[in-house]
């Protein structure tokens, strides 16, 4: 008697053991192929991957042109208190922008300057992953879109972004908005922003703002996935980098750096 | 059953209470608001009635449809497209929100939370 339920066990657990094996996973790592955490196939990865080249061998020291159209354009407010700022595009030191690549010997004249950064629209970001309610989310052309009317201001985008590019509305906005655009929708007290990538100007055949407002050519935007594309072009030209690339991220701003004389 | 001498009476009263508002011949609703429109506008993105019924799902078909899925363009009942933008659609013609808007609102208890985004025209000034 209990033989026969032991043999009748066993069996089992042999069928159970070869199902098993059949299964996708085992199926991969039996035949050795590479086994991912998460697909890189999904929206982004399609026709059009809308990424950005900051040139700074281009962008003017001081110069804050593309600060100012981007924050007139979506009502960013400028608040007083420092720890209240809301940040879409704006300008950090070289080893708070590239911590991880930053050294103490690179050249003075690009360490002592200011360099623009903004939400990185990566290929895989942590804050689309983190977000409980879907209000950030990635469009099919790539850009990290967030929809106001979702969040929560629950902040756990701001924990996961590893770029600070997320903010925090700690204060109702709008008397702390200089120019208004009337146009666009601001944000209320509770709510997070970040970039759009001028997500609405994009969609209406448009550049971004910042990239418009930049008189020296700095900003470029385009398809990174179309190869004859001049965000392509350039950086096919030169030698570009990318924020914290160890993350995995792949964030689709690039930056290009020139010399020592920038 | 004890104490029913208590019980049903007391039953009855508490069903006769919280009825009260449905058989009480006290109160009505009173005349809904006129909504004022910019003069000179021919038609809305639907015909009145159906706005008049539909218009917070619409509004939230938009919001979807303009955020999320790329398209801001609405093709209407007629046939006429539209760009789907409260801002600068609804409110190029609705363009007085305390007299379209918060009138019909009030009369209806409803707080919709568009505004607090939103810039109205109203804002601007």
């Amino acid at each position: 008697m209990i033989d026969k339920a032991r043999r009748k066990l066993i069996a089992r657990l042999g069928a159970a053991i070869l199902f098993g094996l059949g299964s996708a996973p085992a199926l991969d790592a039996l035949l050795g192929r590479a086994v991912r955490a998460s697909t890189p196939k999904g929206p982004g990865n399609g026709g059009i991957r809308r990424g950005m080249v900051i040139n700074l061998a281009k962008c003017t020291e001081g110069c804050t042109k593309c600060l100012e159209a981007c924050h007139t354009e979506h009502n960013v407010p400028a608040f007083d208190n420092p720890k209240d700022e809301i940040k879409w595009i704006w300008k950090d030191g070289y080893h708070n922008v590239f911590p991880g690549q930053a050294h103490a010997l690179a050249p003075q004249s690009i360490q002592g300057r200011d360099i623009p950064t903004l939400c990185n629209h990566c290929e895989n970001p942590p804050c689309v992953r983190v977000c409980p309610t879907k209000a950030t989310f990635k469009r099919p052309d790539g850009i990290v879109a967030m929809d106001f009317h979702r969040c929560i201001g629950c902040r756990f985008c701001m924990a996961g972004c590893p770029y600070g590019s997320r903010s925090f509305n700690w204060r109702d906005p709008r008397p702390f908005i200089k120019t208004v655009n009337k146009h666009y929708p601001t944000r209320e007290k509770g709510v997070v922003e970040k970039c759009s990538f001028c997500a609405s100007r994009v969609d209406r055949g448009l550049g971004p703002a910042c990239v418009e407002a930049c008189v020296s050519g700095a900003l470029v935007f385009g398809n990174l996935n179309d190869p004859s594309s001049e965000i392509r072009r350039v950086m096919a030209d030169n030698l570009t980098m990318q924020r914290k690339p160890e993350l995995g991220t792949n964030p689709s701003v690039y930056y290009i750096f020139q010399g020592g004389d920038v | 059953m004890h104490d029913k001498k208590i019980v049903l009476p007391g039953l009855a009263l508490f069903l006769a209470l919280a009825t009260l508002p449905f058989w009480a011949p006290s109160g009505n609703a009173g005349t809904p608001p006129e909504s004022v429109v910019k003069p000179g506008t021919e038609s809305c993105v639907e015909p009145v009635e159906v706005m008049r019924a539909r218009h917070m799902q619409l509004l939230n078909e938009w919001r979807d449809s303009a955020v999320r899925d790329l398209n801001r363009e609405y093709v209407s009942s007629t046939g006429k497209k539209f760009n789907i933008s409260l801002t600068n659609t609804c409110l190029d013609c609705h363009s007085n929100k305390s007299e379209f808007c918060d009138r019909c609102h009030d009369y209806a208890g409803a707080r919709p939370r568009c505004w607090g985004c939103h810039i109205t025209p109203e804002d601007h000034q």
